[in-house]
């Protein structure tokens, strides 16, 4: 299909249809993660390292087996101990060694919470009471949290085997520095030079959970035979297919997945944790197995997005021309390396059109939980940084902050500093949006400030799969291999439905199960409705040809005579008007005498995804009493490419602002001097709720993508990249005090109005 | 013949710090044969862990990307998402 450059020509595409699978979420039908249940089925729970770095000496499990109702015990013994493997499977560099030993520890825990053991039994009751019966023996080791501490030559080290990869020598000692990643561009020490203002800052921020409202949950079963289901809620039922297959050394044809109805994931789903256990638990124990984890353990237990440090340093001329840029990047792993630093060096800086940039990144272990991906994983992080140096750069300017962005901004053309030229982008069409927009004139009052950040994101495609058949009525069933996360079986519905030019009620989209549709690579990388509605397209593409024929074959004329618009075949040509349109449904009534079902199915490898811009203001007022930041109002400017769905698109942007003022001011992990964490859950744990937010104002540019028929671009990352920055700015504004340290809750806001007044 | 950029670090161990390199290959997928023979290991690295980037587009897993003879080619590494 070929990319539909006017938008009037959509019928579909751009509407705001009713949710399909709203009345279930609403009337509490949907089943999640923890909603299955199986004849037969007991129940599963891991014991956690209570230390945050220690060397397992002995577990001992006859205490747990004896006790009634236990039917089964885990530990790392049960696992295949599989060698250092890396590979890039699923959001990032993976390696199968760690993911095991992340499901379960293996000669050492590693942070406060590592899982050491699991049991099994009847009843979730006699499952907690076993896991005090399991006896394991430690030998606490120093610990280290934060990240320049693990970079320290003294530091206690995680692994002994690890040494710093991307230096000229290879290092004659082990480091908690896994790598270092380094880019440049131009020659950023004659940019200095040539630079007649230069800011420099020191930024730091907390790692934040991705704080999904369902905890992790699934159910599995191993079957006599071997072959084995499991039932979860993830960000891909192929993931959890392939990362549980590596790890407990099984044949993919074996194992199948089927995907629950997922409760958030924001990238914290792309990851197994509970699945490998359930089926080794299973097979031990011989019977289905549930398991739960709760909000405790899910802070505890999995990955929040890194915490870092990064230094920033930019010069300018005095009218605005960046002339070098320079970043040095320090982020957490959590205890197996494999942080976004790579994405985070490339993402900084990629909204400016600089000539010389010298970027460097850590990515560095310690005693934390190994860190999953978060929406744009590695970009608000640096962002953060670098547009709070742009606001800085503004003020010694003299400059409005949106006319420096303009006067940097990239362009079609524009070549990024991690290398390759930019085209059909639209962050200047963002700038000029948000410069326009009524929030950016109105008037601020006593201890109310404005901040304005931007913010970049790749997007990806990938592998997708879709499936489309007509029913015998006319109707369409799309299935895809995506769990909707952000509203894509709503997409998929919408984007068939314009193909074939019906109404979108008469489409009803499902997530297929491993063994029912093509493979899919994860929902994530904001690629689904951009990928896999790649397939659904092509696959209605398909249906359409078919749906041709059967009509050329009836009235008996060659199916290049045959034409189909609004949901109809009409004959064409040397044949127009000779016979009535054949509609979809008289088509479908038909297809068993022409043919037989009617239907396709396309798997495909997308390429083409196009870059996402964002540019945002935020309004404060701070209590100067007790430092507390209210959110005023909030813009989000963003290009989307071309909105499928509207308000599915306007909710990515809400929610992804929302998570971003939640890491600007509350959100952070809260330790021990002994490396424990002290605030597993959402009392002590702050995320925003509704009560604390303004209505965020999502505006939608629509550049569109010329690499997708109908235009799309990814949107759901872009949307946490700026807000860090954005509130900072807005902060600083208020009070005249840069606050590069996050969070900015009260107590610190407090601190540095208190620190000033001295 | 096409010109070859590695974007970044992580891969220039393999060339001896060279970062520019001109090649014969006409698709991705002759790219990696030929960065292996020339720079053993370079080629699975590239195909395991980069992206290559054609003319400012970004291509994934994509062995019949097309490289052209005056196409702006980045090697980036690979990108994933949340």
């Amino acid at each position: 299909m070929t990319f539909i450059d006017k938008k009037s020509h959509l019928k579909v595409v751009g509407t705001r249809p009713i949710r399909p699978d709203g009345v279930e979420k609403v009337t509490g039908r949907a089943a999640f993660g923890a909603d299955l249940a199986m004849p037969g089925m007991i129940f599963g729970k891991v014991k956690r390292s209570p230390h945050a770095h220690a060397r397992i000496v002995s577990i001992k499990a006859e205490k747990a087996l004896a006790l009634p109702g236990v039917r089964a015990v885990v530990t790392s013994a049960d696992f295949p101990n599989i060698p250092s493997e890396e590979a890039f499977v699923g959001e990032g560099p993976m390696n199968f060694r760690d993911l095991s030993r992340n499901c379960m520890a293996r000669g050492k825990a590693l942070y406060d919470g590592h899982a050491v053991a699991a049991v099994a039994a009847t009843s979730e009751a006699i499952a907690a009471a076993a896991l005090d019966l399991v006896e394991v023996e430690y030998e606490v080791l120093p610990h280290v949290i934060d990240v320049e501490d693990a970079m320290a030559a003294d530091a206690p080290l995680l692994h002994d085997d690890l040494f710093t990869q991307g230096v000229d020598l290879k290092p004659a000692k082990p480091s908690n520095v896994a790598k270092r990643v380094h880019f440049e561009l131009g020659d950023v020490t004659a940019g200095f030079r040539e630079a007649e203002v230069v800011v420099e800052g020191r930024y730091a921020t907390q790692p934040v959970h991705q704080a999904y409202i369902e905890p992790h949950a699934c159910v599995a079963s191993w079957n006599a035979d071997g072959q084995s289901h499991v039932w979860t809620s993830s960000q891909g039922q192929f993931m959890v297919r392939a990362y549980c297959a590596k790890l407990l050394g099984m044949q993919i044809a074996d194992l199948r997945v089927t995907p629950a109805e997922i409760g958030g994931g924001f990238g914290g789903k792309t990851l197994v944790y509970l699945e490998p256990v359930a089926l080794l638990l299973s097979r031990k124990s011989g019977r289905p197995v549930k398991m739960v984890m709760s909000r405790e353990e899910v802070f505890r237990g999995t990955g929040p997005t890194s915490g870092a440090v990064v230094e920033v340093k930019i010069g300018a001329k005095n009218d605005g021309r960046i002339t070098a840029a320079q970043t040095v990047l320090k982020y957490q792993a959590g205890a197996f390396p494999g942080s976004p630093i790579g994405p985070g060096c490339m993402t900084g800086f990629a909204m400016y059109d600089l000539k010389n940039v010298d970027i460097t990144g850590y990515d560095v272990v310690s005693n934390r939980p190994k860190v999953a991906a978060y929406r744009a994983p590695g970009a608000p992080i640096a962002s953060f940084a670098v547009e709070s140096a742009m606001d800085e750069l503004a003020r010694k300017l003299g400059m409005d902050p949106i006319a420096l962005r303009e006067k940097n901004a990239a362009r079609d053309g524009t070549k990024a500093a991690y290398g390759p030229t930019l085209k059909d982008i639209g962050y200047v069409e963002t700038l000029e949006a948000a410069k326009s927009h009524p929030h950016y004139q109105t008037k601020l009052g006593p201890n109310q400030g404005r901040g304005v950040a931007s913010g970049f994101w790749f997007n990806i495609g990938g592998e997708s799969s879709a499936a489309v058949h007509i029913a015998e009525d006319g109707t369409v069933a799309v299935v895809s291999g995506n769990p909707d996360i952000g509203g894509s079986r709503a997409s998929m519905a919408m984007m068939a439905a314009e193909v074939l030019g019906i109404p979108v009620e008469r489409v009803r989209p499902v997530v297929g199960d491993t063994s029912s549709i093509g493979y899919s690579f994860m929902t994530g990388g904001s690629r689904v409705t951009f990928a896999t509605g790649m397939a659904t397209i092509q696959a209605t593409e398909n249906v359409v040809e078919q749906l041709k024929k059967r009509a050329a074959m009836i009235w008996e004329i060659s199916v290049d005579a045959v034409e189909w618009r609004d949901g109809a075949a009409y004959p064409a040509g040397p044949n127009a008007g000779d016979f009535d349109p054949l509609s979809l449904e008289a088509i479908a009534a038909k297809s068993a005498k022409t043919g037989g079902p009617i239907g396709s199915e396309i798997s495909i490898n997308a390429q083409g995804a196009g870059p996402g811009f964002a540019t945002h203001i935020c309004d404060v007022e701070v209590d100067k009493e007790t430092g507390y930041v209210k959110i005023l109002r909030y813009t989000a400017v963003q290009d989307v490419g071309r909105a499928i769905h509207p308000s599915y698109v306007e909710g990515q942007v809400q929610g992804g602002v929302a998570q971003g003022i939640g890491w600007a001011l509350n959100e952070e992990y809260v330790y021990d001097t002994k490396g424990r964490l002290e605030n597993p859950g959402f009392l002590d744990y702050r995320v925003p709720v509704a009560s604390d937010l303004p209505m965020i104002e999502a505006v939608l540019v629509e550049v569109p993508n010329p690499k997708h028929p109908f235009g799309a671009r990814g949107v759901g990352e872009v949307p946490i990249v700026p807000p860090m920055a954005a509130v900072a700015n807005a902060i600083r504004d208020a009070i005249g005090i840069r606050m590069p340290n996050l969070p900015m809750s009260p107590p610190r806001v407090r601190a540095a109005i208190d620190k000033a007044a001295k | 013949m096409p010109k070859v950029v590695l974007s970044g670090t992580a891969v220039r161990r393999f060339t001896g710090g060279q970062t520019e390199l001109e090649v014969k290959a006409t698709t991705f997928r002759r790219l990696i044969l030929e960065l292996d023979q020339r720079f053993p290991g370079l080629g699975r690295q590239v195909e395991d862990g980069m992206a290559i980037a054609i003319d400012g587009t970004i291509y994934q897993d994509a062995y019949n990307a097309p490289l052209g003879a005056d196409s702006e080619i980045y090697l980036i590494p690979r990108i994933g998402g949340g």
